[in-house]
């Protein structure tokens, strides 16, 4: 049952992998004296794959996911970005945020070319950019509305296109769709697999949903909380070539999940 | 407002008080008040009067130059405080306490320092004002969703940006309701410290129809005064409802 599967690896998997763009080294985080909330995680992602980070709340999964990107330093350990180590936030990674982080006194348009707006590209050249994604995930009409205009699923269309349009390597997506509604979630789902295959990047991807994980991502990195530790890796290996809904009646799809579950149940009991 | 189905514009209650201070005013009751009408007469006049005029000069110079120093100090105090900790802990007691203490009590410590003139009626404006645009500055920037601020930080922005694209009009609904209040308290500055120095524009017209018992006149530069604040207010609050759209859904 598991032989399409990558062996579910118990702690550290392959420390390094020679197409990795990220590389995770050591990474240890601390808040305040004793909350622990990543201990020693050695991590690497590959290049142009979409990698998730899956664990129950409290397992660090955020806290990792920012500081690849830069915004929360780390207690110890090192991270490099395309050979790069990281000290901050840099061009060649992008965010999308949960809560979607959109400037409400801004329309579409503008929120889409704001990163190109701090990168000092001028207005013709960032709008003409930002047409062409809000186009990407499709919300042509809507570049002259406030995002208080648009329902939560359109709202993170907009910081999906404002990622997409700095031209980053690397997406970091921290559960972006936990604000968003069940039927909107899975439009939104099958659209990333779409964009993934025209958008050569890198994605990494926090979630806490089993099906969301192994839906959307080429490899599952889990992780046990308390404090934060990598628990296993799991490669769905999922043909998604064909229509999106066949993924969820495919049975890799169905032994991946229930196989992350039965690693995952004995933190929730 | 609306009665028995007919809706009454906010402004006829006003026409209401009017009448009924009318009223009270022909019964001759108290020489203090006299009618409307004859107030409403010796406005007109009193407007026509070089005697008004010089005083409405002075004391617009006086709240429009009190007032900018109030922003200019309030607004970037505010940030300092919403921003730094350190700077919170060092300041925010003190701009609690004068935001509600009675600060008439301090004009005379003012007159010592600036003298009998204009620059007091400037201090007195200031210090009126500026705490309430402080602290609610200081409100608004504490309001700035972080995820806003971690969004600029993610995709580079510099310092600079950081509070001109994304503090400043994060916070700008309650930037503008202190700046708002600090109008209103202000013009309170402006009357209080003119009155104590006594010799300057609206003070010195106010103490001589007191004085002299004009009570017309005295009823007249009073309501000026109230129509005054509230037109300031008003502008204000024009300002405030081109960002409520935005207010609500941070």
């Amino acid at each position: 049952m598991m032989m399409n599967m990558a062996a579910a690896r118990p702690l550290t998997p392959q420390p390094t992998a020679p197409d990795a763009i990220v590389e995770i080294r050591g990474i240890s985080k601390t808040y305040g004296a004793d909350v622990e909330a990543l201990r020693n995680i050695d991590l690497d992602l590959p290049r142009g794959k979409l990698t998730s980070l899956l664990g129950p709340s409290g397992c660090g999964k955020t806290t990792l996911l920012k500081i690849v990107a830069g915004l929360i330093p780390p207690s110890a350990g090192t991270v490099r970005v395309a050979g790069k180590l990281v000290e901050g936030p840099g061009p060649e990674r992008a965010f999308v945020f949960q809560d979607f982080a959109l400037m409400p006194w801004a329309t579409v348009l503008r929120n889409v070319g704001f990163g190109l707006e701090l990168r000092g590209v001028g207005r013709t050249e960032r709008e003409a950019t930002a047409h062409r994604y809000i186009a990407e995930v499709g919300l042509v009409g809507f570049e002259q509305k406030y995002p208080h205009e648009l329902s939560g699923g359109m709202r993170q269309r907009v910081g999906l296109a404002r990622a997409l349009s700095v031209d980053a390597e690397v997406l970091l997506l921290d559960e972006p769709f936990s604000a968003v509604d069940e039927q909107n979630r899975r439009k939104f789902q099958e659209d990333l697999i779409r964009l993934r295959t025209t958008q050569n990047k890198t994605f990494i991807f926090v979630t806490h949903s089993i099906e969301e994980a192994v839906y959307l991502s080429d490899r599952i990195v889990l992780l046990s909380p308390r404090p934060g530790r990598i628990s296993g890796i799991v490669e769905p290996n999922i043909d998604r070539s064909g229509n999106p809904d066949d993924i969820r009646r495919d049975q890799r799809y169905l032994d991946a999940v229930e196989e992350i579950w039965q690693g995952l149940r004995k933190y929730v009991e | 407002m609306t009665i028995f189905g007919f809706r009454i514009p906010i402004m006829a209650s006003l026409i209401v008080w009017a009448i009924l201070w009318e009223i009270v005013g022909r019964l001759d009751l108290v020489f203090l008040l006299p009618p409307f009408s004859e107030v409403l007469g010796a406005a007109v006049d009193l407007v026509q009067t070089p005697s008004w005029q010089t005083a409405t000069v002075t004391t617009l110079r006086s709240f429009v130059v009190g007032m900018a120093l109030s922003i200019i100090v309030g607004i970037p105090l505010g940030f300092l405080m919403g921003r730094v900790k350190v700077a919170d802990d060092l300041l925010g007691m003190w701009v609690n306490v004068f935001s509600s203490a009675p600060l008439s009590a301090l004009v005379p410590v003012l007159m010592i320092l600036f003298g009998f003139g204009e620059r007091t009626i400037v201090a007195a404006v200031f210090l009126f004002s500026v705490w309430i645009i402080v602290l609610d500055t200081r409100a608004g920037i504490l309001h700035v969703s972080p995820s806003l601020v971690e969004m600029a930080r993610s995709y580079g922005a510099s310092r600079k940006a950081l509070y001109g694209k994304i503090l400043l009009w994060a916070a700008l609904p309650e930037i503008l309701a202190g700046v708002r209040l600090g109008l209103i308290r202000g013009v309170k500055g402006v009357v209080i410290g003119q009155l104590l120095v006594a010799i300057v524009g609206y003070g010195a017209l106010f103490e001589t129809f007191s004085r002299n018992f004009r009570m017309a006149q005295f009823w007249a530069l009073t309501i000026i005064l109230f129509a005054f604040a509230m037109v300031v207010a008003e502008l204000i609050e024009r300002v405030e409802r081109k960002v409520e759209y935005y207010a609500g859904a941070r």
